[in-house]
């Protein structure tokens, strides 16, 4: 019940690739990270491929960072969601607003 | 005659790193009753936004008290109440604030906070709020999904 974040910078973007869990108790961890990261890089991807679980916590986190990136105009975006974690952005409608690319079809039985 | 079922109690810690634990139980209990992958994904996400709120109660009231949750295992249905005790709570400043993200918003106005009661009332087939002593979120899931029509969404609130 971890969350693990792997940076890979390079001159203009920076990728955060996440793997485990955002809940309550992570997302500051990631919020800090993150928000620093959309601040320097005039591009930032967050991977959420390794991503199993979000809750409404996470939601927050992704709309400050979509927030300060239209104050610095950057770009930010949102890569490889599993199914279950794209649904809470399709449901809230957030999926209007924050760039996602690439949605990973789980198997929903 | 008395509907027959289990129930199951936990008290956990009001703090963050508890949220995971209540996730793991959840998923436990639903399990064994058959609820699908999906349906548990659902569990999850819900008792844990009705736990994040009652931890952030406690934070702001800088009482780290701790929230009970209760789980009625019924034949047709999983219940799970969250009970905050002693927390105080404007509901209506909280529902006025519910909602989808409307295209209408421009983005500095977006709220990052304030999805969680959205999204308990849109995983979940009843959600119910008293907010007498202290708040408690009561929440239902059916299990015969397709059976019995459950378009009957709603919140309702007693105070």
């Amino acid at each position: 019940m971890n969350l693990h974040i792997d940076d890979h910078l390079e001159q203009e973007l920076g990728v955060l690739k996440l793997s485990g869990e955002i809940d309550a108790y992570t997302a500051p961890q990631l919020k800090d990270k993150l928000l620093n990261l959309v601040e320097e890089k005039p591009k930032v991807e967050v991977d959420l491929l390794k991503v199993s679980y979000m809750d409404s916590t996470g939601l927050g986190v992704f709309i400050s960072a979509l927030k300060l990136s239209k104050e610095k105009d950057h770009e930010f975006k949102l890569i490889n969601l599993q199914e279950n974690v794209y649904r809470l952005f399709n449901i809230t409608g957030l999926n209007e607003v924050i760039t996602i690319e690439n949605t990973i079809e789980g198997e929903m039985s | 005659m008395k509907e027959a079922f289990d129930f199951v109690e936990m008290k956990l810690p009001a703090k963050s790193e508890f949220v995971g634990v209540l996730r793991l139980t959840i998923s436990g209990l639903a399990n064994r009753m058959g609820f699908s992958y999906e349906e548990i994904e659902d569990l999850k996400v819900a008792t844990s936004e009705a736990i994040t709120n009652a931890v952030n109660h406690a934070y702001y009231d800088e009482d780290s008290g701790e929230v009970t949750i209760g789980f009625g295992l019924y034949e047709d249905r999983l219940e799970v109440m969250v009970a905050d005790r002693g927390g105080s709570f404007d509901l209506k400043e909280v529902r006025e604030q519910i909602g989808p993200y409307d295209d209408g918003e421009s983005v500095e106005e977006m709220r990052e906070g304030g999805f969680g009661l959205f999204l308990i009332d849109a995983l979940m087939d009843k959600v119910e709020i008293n907010n007498n002593h202290g708040v408690i979120v009561i929440m239902t899931k059916f299990l015969y999904e397709n059976e019995v029509g459950q378009s009957d969404d709603q919140i309702s609130t007693t105070q």
